[in-house]
């Protein structure tokens, strides 16, 4: 087979455009270096009226917005989902691991909650603390300087509030809490549950000139046109060309393995080109992993040579181990006294305005970790499924439920509005025993060997998702609502999420000082290659109860620094 | 098959890919196609757009079956000031999602024959030349389900009915019409400041000081945001 090469040699190359492919675009460019960016989707912009899906009504899709194509719906920015036609994935055993994946310029970041949560100082020495799984090689204070200008560069609302393990950074103002939010609040101090402003990457007030305000259409998840609140390409990747920097993009470009050279240095990318199926090479002093945590992993062990005949970086034989998700488990409720409201535009911006960060001591409890509560509800754009139904909720009045006819027309106005639901986002313990590998028996599409994922909740994360079933319940009582559905139970883990769905996966290129039990060091390099870095979710050590994303970044940033240091003092 | 097993099989019988679409029936004009492509742009994908292409070219249901469909829906929402389910497409959304949810196609249509079914045993004429009265008749032994019962323990042919019903609903309150009807007032662009006074005076409600003073002041959202050492905004 010819494998087409091109001549140029790239001071980085960048495989993946999301959050840390996008940071380490921004920063390293910026230093006069010169990029290549590769990317497996195709190039997105939100503001390109062809692909934009924000303001859009439901009658602009045939189906009303419902999730064929797309898991969130029509509108949701993500090219992908948990299963792509043409890239598999396997489990073995019992496994039921599902691995989300967005395949475009900016990936995930294009259609996240935008919950941006610093770690805070107990989340980088777990193993201090409860003895289960390990501490991280950095401190809050070797992150902090890095969270500090990841929010002023891209921008955060929140509030001040002093809270020990959930640092405050430099916010914008929040928005005000929405009726139903308001509910939640009294339920939930009643349960001596904290509730605070939430903390999301949307700009309620103007950082530059280059991005806009938030007008409030409660749209983020479809990514806006007006760049006003994060993603990867609006703020990253786009400023850093516009800047001047030095970027080539190859889009729609799967990249197959990490080339090396006889001292098994990396010299640069193998990847596929999805529009012609071949197979081409990019050359560069140095790679930076950036594709997503397993798909890190799986380009890494796919890059076998004489040299690193177990894959790249992978003489720890821990690349693809302690894979680990979010835990999350959820509950709706009915809220009587919301039936009839008074309609107004509620929309607010792209998610919920208070939220509850983790209030108690694991030390009282029979789990080791927390979980925060994020709310939803309210008065939102109809799209397919509203309306279905529609009385259900009689059956609390005992009035009979169905029919057909005008009397549809009141329930319909009567019990729009009065849903509100709540989410707890925790932290599961990361176990070696929980990974992912290539699966010996399967290619994609494009002939790259796939992965195959085993992976088992432990009682922990079960005891867990009970206890956040029990806190919804009390929360629901104390706010005067009904509780929907049966309470999850022993029989279905307590309701507890099958790994993958919360798509905050991490920890399979994990960070340590120790080349024989982790995969990279501090600054996210290799120990095995110092020419490769991973700046994506795979080098955390714990994923804490906070999102990852505003992690990923600052990690990113700090090792893009650690990079153009090595640059100057010549080391690539 | 006795009635009960035919429902029944209706219910459950969720056709694989090989059938799909077997008994839709083909043969819609490349005109009529190009027009229904234009009049949904809501940025797509190549290969999204290829699979819409590919429904829009096939018609599930018949005229009769549509016309059956038209009347059950009008049934369900009958036309009042604000539109009716033919202003709101619905008889259109429900022949996309036979096709877009393969396993509706052959649900909707056995329901459809059923309801056939009775309407000849009972008045000796189909669904839709019986009079009003006489179709209300049928929905009426539909149109409420058990309470006590979860969805699927249902009557299969309460179960076909709560479908028409929840089809009939989102297509007529995702539409222009309806969302006029139903008063969402959301989706454009805004200044959001929180919950209107008389509504808050209204539950008793009302914005603590301590929490108020951190939310965003919206006569300095354009002010570009500068803060000190400390992280407190200056602006």
């Amino acid at each position: 087979m010819q494998i087409k090469e091109n001549l140029k040699e790239y001071d980085v190359i960048i495989v993946g455009s999301g959050a840390g492919g996008g940071m380490a675009t921004k920063i390293l460019s910026e230093a006069g270096l010169s990029i290549a960016i590769v990317e497996a989707g195709p190039y997105f912009d939100p503001a390109n009226p062809d692909q934009m899906t924000q303001m859009k009504w439901a009658y602009d899709s045939p189906r009303r917005g419902r999730g064929t194509t797309r898991p969130f719906g029509d509108f949701d920015q993500a090219y992908g989902g948990w299963d792509i036609e043409g890239e598999p994935y396997s489990q073995v055993g019992e496994t039921q691991f599902r691995w989300f994946r967005s395949r475009m310029l900016g990936g995930r970041t294009n259609h996240w909650g935008r919950i941006s949560l610093r770690f805070g100082p107990d989340d980088f020495r777990k193993k201090s603390i409860d003895g289960l799984g390990e501490d991280w090689p950095i401190t809050y204070d070797d992150i902090k300087p890095y969270y500090d200008k990841v929010d002023k560069l891209i921008g955060v609302f929140g509030s001040k509030e002093n809270l020990p393990n959930d640092p405050d950074g430099f916010f914008l103002p929040p928005p005000k809490p929405r009726l139903h939010e308001m509910f939640y609040i009294k339920g939930a101090r009643k349960s001596n549950v904290k509730v605070m402003p939430s903390r999301l990457s949307i700009l309620t007030k103007r950082i530059n000139n280059e991005r806009g305000v938030c007008f409030y259409c409660r749209q983020c998840a479809r990514s806006c046109m007006a760049y006003a609140d994060f993603s990867s390409g609006s703020c990253l990747i786009f400023p850093a060309q516009k800047s001047g920097g030095q970027i080539d993009m190859f889009v729609n470009s799967m990249v197959r393995s990490v080339t090396t050279n006889e001292e098994g240095k990396a010299t640069g990318v193998s990847y596929i080109n999805k529009d012609d199926k071949k197979e081409y090479k990019l050359k560069g002093k140095v790679v930076v992993l950036a594709a997503s945590a397993c798909s890190s992993a799986r380009i890494l062990l796919n890059s076998k040579s004489k040299q690193h005949p177990n894959g790249l970086g992978n003489s720890s034989d821990i690349v693809g181990k302690y894979l680990h998700d979010s835990t999350g488990g959820g509950r709706m409720a009915f809220i009587p006294d919301l039936m009839d409201r008074k309609i107004y535009n509620e929309d607010g911006v792209g998610g919920m305005h208070v939220y509850s960060p983790w209030w108690l001591d694991n030390k009282k409890l029979n789990f080791p970790r927390g979980y925060h509560i994020e709310v939803w509800g309210g008065m939102g754009a109809p799209s397919y499924g509203t309306g279905f139904n529609v009385n259900a909720f009689n059956k609390f009045f005992g009035i009979p439920v169905g029919g057909y006819g005008d009397v549809l027309r009141k329930d319909m106005r009567k019990y729009y509005g009065s849903l509100i639901g709540m989410d707890g986002r925790g932290e599961s313990v990361a176990m070696k025993s929980n990974y992912c590998e290539i699966d010996p028996n399967q290619v994609d599409e494009y002939g790259v060997p796939t992965l195959r994922f085993n992976y088992k909740w432990t009682e922990h994360e079960v005891k867990q998702a009970e206890h956040m079933q029990n806190t919804f319940e009390e929360i629901i009582h104390n706010m005067g609502a009904i509780a929907l559905g049966n309470k999850a139970d022993k029989s279905s883990n307590f309701g507890l999420t099958k790994p993958g769905e919360i798509i905050h996966e991490v920890g399979t290129t994990r960070m340590g000082n120790d080349s024989k039990t982790s995969v990279v060091n501090e600054f996210e390099q290799l120990h095995d290659v110092s020419n490769v870095f991973v700046v994506d979710a795979g080098p955390f050590v714990s994923q804490a109860d906070k999102n990852p994303t505003w992690t990923i970044m600052a990690l990113a940033w700090r090792s893009s620094d650690y990079i153009i240091d090595q640059f100057k003092k010549q080391n690539f | 098959m006795d009635r009960r097993d035919s429902i029944k099989s209706i219910m459950l019988g969720s056709i694989g890919v090989g059938v799909l679409f077997e008994s839709c029936v083909n043969g819609v004009s490349n005109e009529e196609i190009k027009k229904t492509i234009s009049k949904f742009q809501y940025g797509r994908t190549e290969k999204e757009k290829a699979y819409d292409k590919k429904l829009f070219s096939i018609q599930c249901f018949n005229k009769k079956e549509m016309k059956t469909i038209t009347q059950l829906c009008n049934l369900i929402l009958p036309p009042n000031e604000f539109g009716s389910i033919i202003d709101a497409e619905v008889p259109e959304l429900i022949e996309f999602m036979a096709k877009d949810i393969p396993s509706y196609e052959t649900t909707i249509k056995n329901g459809l024959s059923l309801l056939n079914q009775f309407s000849i045993k009972n008045y000796s004429k189909s669904f839709i030349d019986c009079n009003e009265n006489q179709q209300k008749e049928f929905l009426d032994e539909m149109a409420y389900p058990d309470p006590d019962l979860s969805s699927s323990e249902q009557k299969e042919e309460v179960q076909w009915f709560s479908l028409m019903r929840n089809l009939t609903m989102t297509g007529y309150y995702t539409s222009k019409v309806g969302i006029k009807e139903l008063g969402y007032v959301g989706n454009t662009p805004n200044v959001w400041d929180g919950v209107p006074k008389d509504v808050l005076d209204q539950y008793g409600l009302s914005y603590e000081k301590e929490w108020i003073d951190k939310c965003v002041d919206q006569s300095k959202r354009n002010e570009t945001a500068v803060w000190d050492n400390d992280g407190n905004l200056l602006t």
